[in-house]
């Protein structure tokens, strides 16, 4: 692993299995009665969330505690930031004060290498504007892994707003890493122009990219980040590109239902899908947090070439 | 000297602790056996087995990983710098409650892999009372920690290397001492 863990970008195939390893080691502690061990004992993280996060903040959050870091969240709400101060500044003033790991989420693409350069403190990108979200597709990735087994070779339909979706970055760089065919549908004016480069077929139909999937994975419609009208109406959006119980037939049997948070239920899944049998939400949620502790502990050691030099 | 211990002692050793293991301890339904990865695993299912051949009694098995608990992991003023160790699965699957807990490994050297694992063990619950099981004792203890049972001592110098091998894991049985 590098000295940051900034997109899916950066990381080899094996860097991905390492973590996912790591991961399902790191799972067992949480079905312990005593959830906590004390590897990161005396190391201080700050999650510095610039957007609004439940799960991935609460996420990190667990997963430091778990390791027995010490944890601090700078709720941008209430913090300096609505003074005027830059994200510059802030970082450096938090760095003057000797924090091990930094856990950044962002509005903007590229906030966390902006970090990377000027922070000896270790960065972990929790999601920068439309770029990349790595953890999310790394427990993703870890959830499908349990299921299927191997990767490689499964039919992945993920749909929704690609547009604005870090989560689809991620994941499309590191599920094609692994091998998989993934497939990617949406309205057209929310497919983002050269998507085709990620290695990724595209398609308007949900029929054609659902057919024979094993996975599915739906995206959010991401309103906050919409300034023009990119479908008539919500109605009409889950009319076309809803995930329905009738639409999930046309999968595999043993189809696995994803969604990587927060649901709009009734426009990109319906309600009985989103609780139904073949959904795993609920799981990636609970394999977000031995994923994340596998993160924290791999980048807390030393640097490959560093332990090279 | 090379090959210290071969397949043949190795077999008698682990016989002989599983014996003394009887002998020592009446009431064996309240003993668990925990094997600190990577060699104490086989080596504590050989002896769950030569307990259960001379007892008819089976023994539970677990598996402990302590890399989580070790105290040279970076960040520490002894920190060896390089990427972390794999860490693998902690498997117990039973309770350690009020239980005769016999923890396995291959060497006992320094005897900080004794201390992470004692952590590591009581996080899990609150046993009756640990007991330390050895293949090889090879001395230069930084700790204060003996073991209960041995297969064999081995004196030894700082700058040599104990390599134990093992049919489950090497394809042979054999306890090597390296210059």
């Amino acid at each position: 692993m590098k000295k940051d863990l900034l997109g899916i970008a950066d990381l080899t195939p094996d860097d991905i299995y390492r973590v996912l390893e790591t991961a399902d080691a790191m799972r067992e502690i949480g079905q312990r009665p005593i959830k906590k061990v004390p590897t990161l004992r005396g190391k201080t993280v700050v999650n510095l969330f610039y957007e609004p996060s439940t799960r991935t903040r609460t996420s990190f959050e667990i997963a430091e505690k778990r390791l027995s870091a010490d944890t601090l969240n700078v709720a941008v709400a209430a913090s300096s930031v609505l003074k005027g101060e830059s994200l510059v500044d802030t970082a450096m003033n938090l760095e003057a004060m000797s924090p091990d790991m930094i856990v950044l989420r962002h509005a903007s693409s590229g906030a966390c290498h902006l970090l990377s350069r000027i922070c000896k403190s270790r960065i972990i990108n929790a999601g920068d504007g439309m770029h990349e979200h790595p953890t999310q597709a790394l427990l993703d990735a870890f959830t499908i892994k349990d299921h299927k087994k191997e990767i490689a070779g499964l039919k992945i339909a993920i749909v929704g707003d690609l547009l604005h979706s870090r989560v689809l970055r991620s994941n499309a760089l590191l599920l094609t890493k692994l091998g998989a065919e993934l497939w990617v549908c949406g309205p057209p004016t929310l497919v983002p122009p050269g998507i085709e480069c990620l290695g990724v077929r595209v398609t308007t139909s949900v029929d054609e990219a659902v057919r024979d999937a094993d996975v599915i994975m739906m995206l959010r419609i991401q309103q906050e980040r919409m300034q023009g009208a990119f479908f008539p109406s919500l109605r009409e959006y889950f009319n076309v590109f809803g995930m329905t119980a009738e639409r999930v037939r046309l999968a595999k049997r043993d189809v696995i239902i994803m969604h990587p948070g927060p649901m709009n239920r009734g426009v990109e899944i319906a309600s009985d899908v989103a609780d139904g049998p073949y959904s795993v939400i609920l799981e990636q949620v609970a394999n977000g947090v031995a994923v994340r502790m596998a993160v924290l502990y791999l980048l807390a050691g030393g640097v490959e070439d560093e332990a090279a030099a | 000297m090379p090959v210290v211990l071969d397949a043949d002692r190795m077999a008698r050793s682990l016989a002989r602790i599983a014996h003394e293991i009887l002998e020592r301890n009446r009431g064996i339904e309240e003993v668990a056996i925990v094997g600190i990865r990577t060699r104490g695993v086989p080596l504590a299912r050989r002896i769950a087995k030569s307990i259960h051949d001379i007892s008819r009694h089976d023994v539970p098995c677990g598996a402990l990983d302590i890399t989580l608990y070790r105290d040279d992991l970076s960040g520490g003023p002894n920190a060896a710098v390089g990427p972390q160790p794999v860490i693998r699965k902690t498997e117990i699957p039973f309770s350690i409650d009020g239980k005769l807990i016999l923890l396995v490994d291959d060497v006992l050297y320094t005897g900080r892999t004794i201390r992470a694992a004692l952590d590591a063990l009581i996080d899990f619950g609150r046993p009756r009372a640990i007991q330390l099981i050895v293949l090889v004792d090879r001395g230069h203890r930084e700790l204060p920690i003996k073991a209960d049972y041995v297969g064999k001592n081995i004196p030894t110098s700082p700058t040599q290397n104990v390599q134990v091998h093992l049919l489950e894991i090497d394809g042979r049985d054999e306890v090597e001492v390296l210059p």
